[in-house]
């Protein structure tokens, strides 16, 4: 069995554009925004990297399917440079590739860059997609609230509790995201919101209100990543932060098509973290990891991946969100920096924006929110549908 | 020789239906004559239901009544409101209905006789035939015609055997009397004056076949046990029984209360109702009217009693839901343009070679089981869903379309188009295996709940109106509530118990 990548790659340098209705910036302006700080961070010259990897899920910037509108905007010299889309995982997936070029040796520093301009598209919520010249004849023109609101439906039928009960730790996991995401100057909602408001929104879709959903933003995030010996050498002002597992598991069409699941959960986060945690060491994930940046598209994703990360038992994460387990305070912090809630979700950026709170925290940068010395970190995209989707997990840590 | 006749029937009412007192309280302002009129339904078809629609929904009733032993070897649709000019609409309900691809099909229009005109071809024709009638007509709000016109959609299966009534005789007349017409390129009917329509023209054209007739069958008027006179409204039918000797009690009511007026399909909607009615060796007149007029006659057979486990008319009008809002109504007929913001604005262009390839998916709800795990899935895929299988090209063609079914997970999107908002979507199970997420029609917001039970209906997907084409495909929605027990019924049981 592969031995995989446990801290073969550490970071050397990260940046995050600020979040939100950027209606003063294009795609290429975010992209230099959050590049700019992650050079600095690194603290090289751009022209030592090797290779990239784009992260860009929906329209197109410039010239098409390709890398070009990064490498041209950073005017990078003629180096690889590949761009993945991989749903809501693409940002993470961005970071994978840069990640395994320096593991295997192929190149000594490597940039992962996302972008999404979101706002440019004129719809509230995620734009309309195409679904291929076959899934157009029939499924249904569903939306992202509409498919992961039946996460709430199947979860009470599961686990035998009423939607009320339910809605009020939904209600929790927004209510905890906003008091985080006030904290965070990159944050696109920075209001805090009381519960009841929350639970008298309007509805999305049917259990999610408005504030069950996260916004839609504009942003970037970026990371530069070397080998560890690169970064001690290069040296930096906060302890090395390297690369514990990089895992990531797609729905083959079982959840969708073939009656065992029960529609309650994710599948694929519950294999993708139990890969990512072999990969990393840990053992007793609850007590081993000190935070954690979740796929919180909406407030019931949130609540079910407790579950599936195996940080709540199942049937009990609601229970455990109302308990506080997962607040700032909690015994596991998540979504610290505010979240999918308040960062809104430009996809091609978003799990390197969570890569970036994690990184920020361990180097004791992360300002009013910092937690107390935390060790270890994980992150979570969740992209597609609950009945057919692409789940990544990153673990990152200190050394 | 064998008895030709009838071997079975199939109604469809959409579950809709809009209250009169509603349109009639809308356009007061405009029409206070209206309020008169202002008692029982419409039927009307909901946002994703047309002619085409409704005509697979009782050809499946139809169908499913119908010995097992022999096929239909043609299908004919009747209908004013046919979605296409030029793509054979009946070839779309046989795919839907998922006939033998030699089925011939052929779309008879022009009148709202039509519906009788195609039943007494299917009948003067050897072999079985489906033959299947639906309107759903456009009307100008505020008129009278908006207040009379109803959707629905019967059909009747002819052929030889056993049949539940045979053909006896016929007689037509063809009239250029335009006491209403739609020109090809109008939204709406034009309407003559009413008395001159029934006075020189209903009154002076319809005895004339029908004495004929009964004088061709060797009978006398009073023979006549069911005078079913659709279109022509309770007191004309009434009148033309009069003056052909007919006894009054043998009109079949015309369901204006009930429904309304459904054009094509009327006289067979009324033709099961009759049929559920009638007792062995009656007499069954069936009249279409329209440019002039044809009538049938059949008699029942000692196998009528069989009519009464059908489904006709009377279980599917006991069925429906009252709709109190005349703008959703406007709306679904085009009549007021809603804002559906942005996400209306996608283009639904259609990839016709994909359409073709996949259409036994999509037309014909077939989906696939796996020969090595038998696990049934939707839609057929190239390799077995069944995480313990995995066997490559191993599935037979297993059709879903009935299958009872039931939620396993849902939404009310308010988010996502729909012009019935809002969209209601989900995971669906499949008794005896095989589940897929599909959208839910006819639902109202909060009736669905996990495990509440599903049907499957051929409804509309999507319209294009950049290019004229519109997709079908198959939704979940509640099963019919659908009692088979009718007035024959409990007059047998009546009788059995006297």
């Amino acid at each position: 069995m592969a031995e995989g990548i446990r801290d073969k790659v550490a970071i050397l340098g990260m940046g995050c554009s600020r979040f939100g209705e950027r209606w003063d910036c294009s795609a290429e302006d975010l992209i230099v925004e959050a590049f700019g700080e992650a050079l600095t961070d690194a603290n090289i010259e751009r022209d030592r990297i090797e290779a990239a990897w784009y992260g860009l899920s929906s329209d197109d910037q410039g010239p098409g399917k390709s890398a070009l509108s990064l490498t041209s905007t950073l005017r990078l010299p003629n180096i690889a440079a590949t761009r993945v889309e991989n749903m809501c995982a693409t940002g993470t997936e961005a970071l994978r590739g840069a990640v395994y070029g320096v593991a295997s040796g192929a190149y000594d520093i490597a940039l992962a860059l996302g972008v999404e301009k979101l706002k440019d598209t004129g719809y509230g919520g995620l734009p309309e997609r195409t679904k291929g010249t076959f899934e157009d004849l029939w499924f249904p023109s569903i939306t992202a609230p509409g498919s992961f609101a039946q996460f709430a439906s199947a979860y009470v039928a599961a686990h035998g509790i009423e939607m009320d009960q339910l809605k009020e730790a939904m209600a929790h996991v927004s209510w905890k995201s906003h008091e985080n995401g006030a904290k965070n100057p990159k944050a696109h909602l920075r209001s805090r919101i009381d519960k009841e408001k929350i639970l008298k929104a309007p509805m999305i879709a049917y259990p999610l209100g408005l504030f069950d959903c996260c916004g839609v933003s504009d942003g970037s995030a970026c990371a530069i990543v070397t080998t560890p010996a690169i970064a001690e050498k290069i040296g930096g002002d906060g302890p090395l932060v390297t690369v514990k597992s990089m895992q990531l598991a797609l729905s083959n069409g079982s959840e969708i098509g073939f009656d065992e699941w029960d529609g309650s959960y994710a599948l694929t986060t519950r294999i993708a973290s139990q890969r990512a945690y072999r990969e990393a060491g840990i053992t007793n994930p609850r007590e081993e990891l000190d935070l954690i940046e979740v796929h919180d598209c909406f407030s019931i994703t949130e609540l079910v991946t407790m579950e599936d990360l195996g940080l709540a038992d199942v049937g009990h994460g609601w229970r455990e969100v109302l308990a506080g387990t997962f607040d700032a305070d909690g015994q596991v912090p998540c979504n610290i920096d505010g979240g999918l809630k308040c960062f809104g979700h430009p996809i091609g950026a978003t799990g390197l924006r969570m890569v970036y709170e994690i990184y920020q925290q361990l180097r004791g940068k992360a300002g009013e929110r910092q937690l107390d010395a935390p060790k270890l970190g994980l992150t979570h995209n969740l992209g597609g549908f609950p009945n057919k989707n692409v789940c990544s997990i990153s673990v990152i840590g200190t050394c | 020789m064998q008895q030709r006749g009838i071997i079975s029937f199939g109604a469809y009412v959409p579950r809709r239906r809009l209250a009169r007192r509603t349109i009639c309280s809308a356009n007061s302002w405009a029409n206070p004559g209206l309020a008169a009129t202002a008692h029982g339904h419409k039927a009307i078809c909901s946002h994703d239901e047309d002619s085409l629609t409704m005509a697979v929904a009782a050809a499946r009733y139809a169908l499913a009544e119908r010995p097992e032993d022999n096929a239909p070897d043609m299908l004919v649709f009747a209908s004013t409101t046919m979605p296409f000019a030029d793509r054979q609409n009946a070839g779309v309900i046989a795919e839907a209905a998922s006939l033998s691809e030699n089925t011939c099909t052929a779309d008879m229009g022009g009148s709202l006789k039509a519906g009788v005109g195609a039943l007494r071809m299917a009948l003067e024709r050897p072999g079985e035939t489906l033959v299947v009638a639906a309107d759903k007509r456009l009307t100008r709000p505020g008129g009278p015609q908006e207040l009379r016109i109803g959707d629905a959609a019967a059909a009747i299966v002819v052929g030889e055997g056993d049949p539940l009534a045979e053909f006896v005789a016929r007689r037509a007349v063809s009239v250029d009397f335009t006491d209403h017409y739609r020109s090809s390129d109008a939204q709406f009917d034009y309407q003559l004056e009413e008395r001159w329509a029934r006075d020189a023209g209903l009154l002076h054209i319809v005895p004339g076949p029908i004495r004929g007739l009964i004088e061709d069958a060797g009978i006398g008027g009073e023979n006549i046990a069911h005078f079913v006179a659709a279109g022509l409204g309770n007191r004309n039918a009434r009148t033309i029984a009069k003056h052909c000797g007919i006894p009054e009690g043998a009109v079949t009511p015309d369901l204006h209360a009930e429904c309304g007026d459904t054009g094509t399909a009327h006289p067979l909607l009324l033709l099961t109702k009759a049929l559920q009615s009638a007792a062995p060796g009656e007499f069954i007149l069936l009249l279409g009217y329209g440019q002039g007029a044809e009538a049938l006659l059949f008699r029942a057979t000692d196998t009528i009693g069989r009519a009464s486990g059908m489904t006709g008319a009377d279980a599917m009008l006991a069925d429906g839901v009252e709709d109190g809002n005349y703008l959703r109504f406007l709306s679904f007929n085009g009549h007021v343009s809603m804002d559906w913001g942005m996400r209306a604005e996608r283009d639904n262009r259609t990839a016709q070679s994909a359409f073709f390839r996949h259409r036994d998916t999509v037309t014909g709800c077939i989906g696939g089981r796996c020969t090595a795990c038998g696990t049934p899935q939707f839609p057929k895929s190239r390799v077995c869903v069944n995480p313990g299988c995995r066997a490559t090209d191993s599935q037979v063609s297993e059709p879903f379309a009935d299958k009872p079914a039931s939620v396993k997970s849902f939404t009310e999107d308010w988010l996502a188009l729909s012009f019935n908002p809002p969209l209601m979507y989900g995971n669906v199970r499949f008794a005896g295996g095989g589940v897929a997420m599909l959208e839910f029609s006819d639902f109202e917001p909060s009736e669905l709940a996990v495990g509440a039970p599903l049907a499957m209906q051929f409804r509309l997907k999507d319209v294009d109106d950049r290019r004229g084409f519109r997709r079908y495909c198959w939704k979940a929605v509640p099963p019919r509530e659908l009692s088979t027990h009718t007035t024959a019924d409990k007059e047998m049981e009546g009788a059995s118990h006297g």
